[in-house]
């Protein structure tokens, strides 16, 4: 659905050329919630706004919903932006206008519909992101989360394929995280649209995100399905990340258990085998002891995981970790 | 108190006053007209925005400066062949509304600018991000968000333009300042002075708090 082939994109400051994306190569697919989390300057709103141009690239070719986006013209360029709606961090609504005209702005500037026709597809989007009764108040007399509502409803008026989302919920306590992301979510399963967004939170990503890219310094260090993306962290950065969202001092840190006896595994549980009563029975079958030394369970997107650090002790531990790996757990050994 | 105001003529402060309130509509609407869009250029070519072009905004800058600090006592007489030209006399309501526009023109266009540039960066590129061509950035997103702002500042221009009409009764304007410096000033009239002097303070007044009413009407925030 949107492809990077070797985008790159530098600034010059002060003379000096500064760069902002090296060499990019980045592919969302169709249909799907592709989150970009990197700290403050690492790249990713420069690499979101390059998807329509509200930033041109240095170089390279980016091609989204068919179209090469870096070769449009002015006025080809406007009309692939009334198809990409975005929303952003600090929800950019008219303060002038009120929300149901907010809404309507996409609308009145793309001149396709008639008065009646836009005032319709007003109230359907108002409902969507319900938010009906509020159509006539301004901006200002909305919380955080309706605004963000209304910056959603306005990014859909135009029915749109792509949906940038610009640190989307960062201005936004918890609560109400929660339930933008939801709305998101929901859009996404029931519009078909594609979703790309940036954020610097890894509880975003994994709460919405089917697959996560992870930038530093202008380029995306690791990328991948969010669920193995998050269970099993490869680079520095990502590792930061998830610990970060975590609290898990074992997973980065590398604590060495020196003082535990036994062979220790890192078991990690996706879907189905979370919830099932799996350790008992192969303990019991096995005859292998275990305690738990480390744990996290929770859930990716709408799949329950889990991941826990274990030392088996008793003799029979590479049958018991046969019968797990049988059962679906990916086992990991973390010292023999 | 019939001795206190023996000198007015209130047919004449009356007339006086008609053309002072004349002057200023004209020149008011045609210093909005004219500074609008100059304001408009000013914000779009200036530093890190739509279309930043050094040269031009300095080129402008400067002019605008030059027209700001030229004291509007001399502008008055500078400009007079010119409005010979445009309108025939120097003289009256029509000789007064050249020399207060260009005096007031480039002030309001610089209020202008501020005022646009008070508006949040994140709404333009909202709105670019829409797909919105240049003008549907100024006429729908720019020009509504900094309305209460350029209330605001014709406001401040409409205040000034009461004291530059004053001022242009020394060159033959007509008006209540006009009338103060002749009958007020010139002739020792004092209670003349008094009265249109609570006449222009009234004036300034309604001013004022019409304009603040509207910035209040307008403003979402």
């Amino acid at each position: 659905m949107i492809e990077f082939h070797d985008v790159h994109k530098s600034y010059s400051v002060n003379g000096q050329s500064i760069a902002a994306l090296q060499s990019m190569q980045l592919q969302v697919r169709r249909g799907e919630i592709f989150g970009l989390i990197g700290h403050s300057g690492a790249g990713k709103s420069t690499l979101l706004r390059l998807i329509n141009r509200l930033e041109e690239p240095s170089g390279g070719r980016i091609v989204a919903d068919g179209v090469d986006v870096t070769a449009l013209d002015a006025q080809g360029l406007r009309r692939f932006r009334q198809r990409v709606g975005m929303i952003f961090q600090h929800f950019n609504l008219l303060s002038s206008k009120t929300v149901a005209d907010n809404v309507a702005m996409p609308l009145k500037l793309a001149g396709e519909l008639t008065r009646a026709q836009v005032k319709q597809r007003v109230i359907e989007l108002l409902a969507r992101v319900g938010l009906s009764e509020h159509a006539d108040k301004y901006p200002a007399q909305l919380s955080g989360g309706q605004k963000q509502r209304v910056g959603i409803a306005r990014a859909l008026a135009t029915d749109p394929k792509i949906l940038l989302c610009d640190e989307a919920t960062s201005a936004l306590d918890p609560q109400t995280t929660a339930q933008v992301l939801q709305l998101l979510a929901e859009i996404n399963r029931e519009l078909g649209l594609t979703i790309v967004l940036i954020t610097h939170e890894m509880d975003v990503i994994r709460r919405v995100c089917d697959r996560v890219g992870v930038m530093d310094g202008g380029v995306i260090v690791e990328h991948g399905l969010v669920s193995d993306v998050f269970l099993h962290p490869q680079h520095p950065t990502t590792q930061r990340f998830v610990q970060e969202t975590e609290g898990d001092t074992d997973l980065a840190s590398g604590e060495d258990y020196s003082h535990v006896s036994g062979r220790i595994v890192r078991l990690t549980f996706l879907g189905e085998a979370t919830y099932a009563p799996l350790l008992g029975q192969v303990a019991r079958d096995t005859g292998v002891d275990y305690s738990i030394l480390a744990g996290r369970i929770g859930r990716i997107k709408d799949q329950a995981c889990g991941q826990l650090t274990l030392a088996l002790t008793g003799g029979k531990e590479m049958l018991a970790e046969q019968q797990l790996r049988a059962a679906g757990v990916d086992v990991e050994v973390l010292r023999a | 108190m019939s001795e206190l105001l023996i000198n007015l003529d209130w047919y004449e402060i009356w007339q006086a006053t008609l053309d002072t309130l004349l002057m200023l509509g004209g020149s008011l609407l045609f210093t909005v007209l004219l500074g609008l869009p100059v304001g408009v250029l000013l914000f779009l070519v200036g530093p890190r925005q739509l279309f930043e072009d050094r040269v031009f905004y300095a080129v402008l800058s400067f002019v605008v400066n030059v027209l700001r600090s030229l004291p509007f006592i001399i502008l008055l007489i500078v400009m007079i062949p010119i409005t010979v030209v445009m309108t025939g006399t120097s003289l009256g309501v029509a000789g007064a509304i050249p020399p207060l526009v260009v005096g007031t023109t480039p002030f309001f266009a610089r209020l202008v600018e501020t005022s646009l540039r008070e508006v949040d960066r994140g709404i333009i590129e909202a709105t670019q991000a829409m797909g919105a061509s240049t003008r549907q950035i100024i006429f729908n997103a720019l020009l509504p968000e900094a309305r209460p702002g350029i209330i605001a500042a014709t406001t401040v221009t409409a205040i000034t333009l009461v004291s530059y009409t004053a001022m242009a009764g020394v060159v033959g304007a007509g008006g209540l300042g006009d009338l103060a410096i002749r009958f007020g000033y010139q002739r020792f009239q004092t209670d003349v002075m008094v009265v249109t002097v609570i006449l222009l303070l009234l004036l300034v007044q309604v001013l004022q708090s019409v304009g603040d009413r509207l910035v209040v009407r307008f403003s979402r925030k």
